[in-house]
Order: structure tokens, then sequence, then C-alpha cells
């Protein structure tokens, strides 16, 4: 398969290494200049720009965490004045405020070599047609892989989200090659292709790019067997500069290719803070050295995975990260939106006006995530009518919708029943096998 | 005007012999009793002796246990007895939320347990068609 961009993509690690060093020192010294929150963390740390002489040199630096980008919401984080800013995306909004992100004119040129990198590295080409299913909109998902796909040269189909059925016929009518979207609901879409009678073999798809939440190789097996085609994994996040972070090439499909000319990486034990040994598992932090608006020093993902520094052999350089398994903090992935515990509780709140014992179950019905919410009932809300009780799921079940944008169920259960814990209760029971 | 107590009950196994025992173990008698329920959960209705004592036990026991003001209606236990009572509500605008029948071994008319979207104006037109409302205290006598 053709490398998108040869040069950096298969460059030797002792010239990727110069390149990164270089970039790094450029990237502290602006923001050193251009945002205070970093300049007043290294000063506290006694870190000045011009000790960065080594990339070991960017461990003296203190990491950044998402309660940091938060406190400098919405704009405090940008390393340029609003006029140099093109694009703004948003994360999904976790506990009250989400984190606001920006593109200059370069930044999203960059995103867009990268997308298209990965793009080529699922093996599309400018001759292949790409079907978006990702969402348009804050999300960082569907307009990156807009871009992306219009840089490579590829017809891209923009269909966003949603809207199942019309979504096969385009797939029947339009013959796109390269499929993209959440896996999740990627599954549910060839359910109901099944339903309709539609069968993927024959359809025009040879690859797909799947990724904005996390993903077996389980799922990979279901996915590539019902959909007919090579399922490649994708990796990113807003707050580093959205999908293309890493990908996984078609020919080995084992472990995402970083992007190591744009971002460093590093495994941090989640406790300590202290780097962990190639191989072993931690927390993913990434820095990025080519960002214009939204430069993120070491900033903690709280996704958890470890790195294979072995090369590979589709002749990309770039290191890998293995699949994401799991979270440092108790954020969910539903669907591809990011639920924490503590929204569902000031829904509950607002909604009943009391502090209630609740939990998350989350489970994987039919390919599809299901999110119940379970609230113990009180004497304060309780009453022997029985539609009032169901208006009253309704009604939170509603707000859930409203406020997190993802569909809970909501099930009243009788006072105690959920299981208290020593100190800190048990919000989430997650029955999803990743 | 009687007063029924309402339990809330998940939709598990066992669940509602729970609830009859404890009421057992403190002495308490059910008089009458209705299960409404949702694939979820339940509403267990109560007529009982002594609300106090089932309540208290019942509490104690982690149940979340609610009072409706409810009324307990004498019907002759006779073809067309339940309409002598309904059609005058009926005629006035008068919905019945729900109902259940109850037990009474010293009577020879029926006792049916009314929940009425106007408690008030019920109880004034039961009255002016001179239909029975047995009170709380001689439910607890019975």
């Amino acid at each position: 398969m053709p490398i998108y961009d040869i040069d950096y993509e298969t460059m030797p690690r002792e010239g990727l290494e110069a390149i990164q060093l270089r970039r790094l020192q450029t990237t502290i010294e602006r923001i050193y200049a251009t945002i205070p929150f970093y300049k007043e963390t290294y000063d506290k740390a006694g870190v000045k720009p011009s000790d960065i002489k080594s990339l070991d040199d960017l461990r003296r630096l203190p990491f950044t965490t998402k309660q940091d980008l938060r406190d400098n919401y919405p704009y405090r984080m940008f390393a340029v004045p609003m006029e140099q800013v093109i694009r703004i995306h948003a994360s999904s909004g976790t506990t009250g405020k989400p984190t606001v992100v920006g593109y200059t004119k370069r930044d999203i040129s960059t995103w867009a070599d990268l997308m298209a990198r990965s793009m080529a590295a699922a093996g599309a080409t400018a001759g292949d047609i790409i079907h978006n299913a990702w969402g348009y909109g804050l999300f960082t998902g569907g307009l990156g892989a807009h871009y992306g796909a219009e840089r490579l040269g590829a017809s891209v189909i923009p269909v966003s989200g949603g809207n199942t059925k019309r979504q096969i016929t385009i797939m029947q009518d339009f013959k796109p090659t390269i499929l993209c979207g959440t896996p999740s609901y990627i599954l549910h879409l060839a359910e109901v292709a099944d339903e309709m009678g539609v069968n993927f073999k024959d359809l025009s798809f040879k690859s797909g790019i799947f990724g904005a939440e996390p993903w077996t190789e389980r799922m990979r097996t279901e996915l590539e067997a019902k959909l007919n085609l090579k399922a490649v994994d994708i990796y990113g996040l807003s707050e580093v500069m959205g999908p293309g972070v890493s990908v996984e090439c078609v020919e080995e499909q084992k472990g995402l290719h970083i992007a190591e000319d744009h971002f460093i990486v590093e495994i941090v034990d989640p406790d300590t803070l202290e780097p962990v040994p190639p191989g072993d598992s931690g927390e993913l932090v990434f820095t990025t050295i080519t960002k214009e608006a939204f430069p993120v020093i070491r900033y903690r993902t709280k996704d958890v995975t470890s790195l294979n520094p072995v090369p590979c052999t589709c002749g990309r350089t770039h290191m890998r990260m293995n699949k994401p398994t799991g979270r440092t903090d108790d954020m969910l992935i539903i669907r591809g939106v990011n639920v924490f515990p503590s929204q569902i509780e000031s829904v509950l709140m607002e909604s009943r006006e009391v502090a209630p014992h609740y939990q998350l179950l989350v489970d994987r019905v039919d390919n599809l995530d299901i999110l119940t919410v379970k609230v113990e009932i009180d004497e304060a809300s309780f009453s022997d009518d029985i539609k009032g009780l169901q208006a009253m799921e309704g009604k939170i079940s509603h707000n859930i919708k409203e406020h997190l944008g993802v569909s809970a169920k909501v099930a009243l259960v009788e006072p105690k029943t959920i299981e208290r814990s020593q100190g800190k209760a048990v919000r989430v029971i997650d029955n999803r096998q990743f | 005007m009687a007063e029924q107590i309402s339990i809330f009950i998940e939709n598990k196994e066992g669940r509602l012999a729970e609830v009859t025992a404890i009421l057992r173990d403190a002495g308490v008698n059910i008089r009458a009793l209705s299960l409404a329920d949702t694939t979820d959960f339940g509403v267990l209705r109560l007529i009982v002796n002594e609300n106090e004592k089932a309540t208290t036990a019942l509490r104690e026991q982690g149940f979340t246990v609610g009072k409706t003001r409810v009324l307990a209606v004498e019907v002759n236990d006779e073809p067309g007895g339940l309409n002598q009572v309904l059609d005058p509500l009926s005629e006035q605008g008068v919905n019945v939320e729900y109902m259940y029948a109850f037990a009474n071994p010293q009577c020879k008319n029926a006792i049916m347990i009314f929940r009425f979207d106007d408690l008030e104006k019920a109880k004034i037109i039961l009255a002016e068609q001179g239909i029975k409302v047995v009170d709380k205290d001689e439910i607890s006598n019975l």
C-alpha cells in the first residue's frame, strides 16, 4: 500500500527525534510567551524554555489535565489571537463545561494531512469514494475525516450519523469503497442492512476506518465478517487534535502508528506519573509539537494502553500504540459520547430536587450501547400513582438526553438496593466486553 | 375516610412475600390489597388494621412507604350494586383512579376501596346518595 507522506512516515528514528526536539523547543518557547497558564506552572516548577535541551527534558515539565483546560475555558489555552483561529471544535462537555479547542489555518491543514495519511494507511487512494458516517459538528470526527478525504483527493460522501436506512441506500447506489464511523454504529448499520435484505458482500467496501470509541479484536472479527472489509482502528481526541493522532495500517492491523512528527507520546503510571517501561500499560500522554492555536504539553488523556516500539512491516517507522483498554477515570463512552457519572448526578438533582443514590449500567445489546440509570426511590418522590412514577422516569430520561445527548433508560429501584461500598460509591457497572 | 399505605416494590422474585412476612411478624392484618405494576416495579396498596405499626415495620426494613387517603365504600351485594356507586360519580365527572375489593366478614355488603381524582367531590356525592363510607376506625375494628 502506498504511504501518503513517505519522507516523514518512514523517517529513521534519529532524524525523527531531531525534528521532535526542534519542534518541541519552538512550541515550549511559544506557549511560555503566549499562554499564562504554562508560564505560571513552569515558573512554579522552576523550568525555563531554554532548559529543554533534549527530549528527556520534556519530563521536567508538569502535566496538563482536563481540569486545567476547564479552568481556562473557553479561550485561555489558545496560543494565538482569535483573528488567526479559523475553526473551533469542542469535546462533549463533561462535568459542565466542554473543552473548547481552536485551529489555525495551518492546524487545519496539518490535520487534513494526518487524516489523509490515516486513510492511506487504511488503503484509501485518490480513486476511492469515502462514506463518512462520523457526525459533523463540534465533534471532530466528521469534519476531520472530511478534510482528510479531500486532501487525499478521494471523493467524500458527507453522510454524517443517523438515517441508517438512507445510508444503506446510498451505499448501494453510490458504491463507496471506504467506510468511516464509530464501530458500534457501523455494527448497528450492518444489522439494519441485514433486515433490509442488503448483503454487504454485494457492496463495494474494501476498508473501514473505525474509531471514536474503544473496540476489541473480537469486534474486528465481527465487523470484517459482517461487512466484508478490512477494519482498521483510528485514534484521536479533540484536545490533541481529533482523529488521526494514530491509526492502524491495513497491512498489519496490529497497533496504531502514532504521527510522531507531530505528537510526542509517553506512557506513565497513572498513580506515580512516572514513565513505565516500553510495552507496559499506563496512561497515554501526548505533547503536540506542531499545533499553533491549541498546543498541549504532556496532556493526560486518561486512556490506558501500551506502546509497541517494534518496527512494523508496512515500512512506517513511527511507534505504535495498542488499542486502549480502558480509562483511568470513570468516564464512560456511550455510542461515542463521553458520559461522566457526575453529569448524571446533576441531572438527577435537577429532576428530583434531592441528592439521590444512583448507578449507571452499561450493556451492549445488538451491538449498541445501552445505558440504564438506576435511581433509588425515596419517600419524598414516591407516590402510589404508577403513572406519576413512570412520568418521573420519563422526565429524568428526557433531561439526560437533553443535557448529555445520550438516551438512557431510567429504572426506579427500592431504597438501599444500590450497593454501598466503603467510601466512594460504585457508580458504574460496565458490562460491555472491551 | 380510610387511609391506604403504599409500598414501592421492585419486580423481583419473593419481594411481595417479604412484605407480607414483615406485616405478619409485626402482627398486622391485611384487610385488602391491590398490586399495580410496570415491567420494572410495582406499587403495593394495602388496607391494614394498624397503619402505624405496619408503616414502622416496613420502613425499618428499608421499604419506601407512602400514605394515601382513599374511600372505603359499602356496595350492595346484588346485581347493579357497583353501578349505584359509580353512576352518580361519573355523571358529575368524578373519575376513579383505581379500585379494589375489601374482605369484610362482618357485613353482608361488599366494601370497595376507591381512589378518586376528586376525593372531596366524591365524598359529597356519595353522601347525597346515602351511600355509606366506612371510616378509618371502623376498618381497624373490623
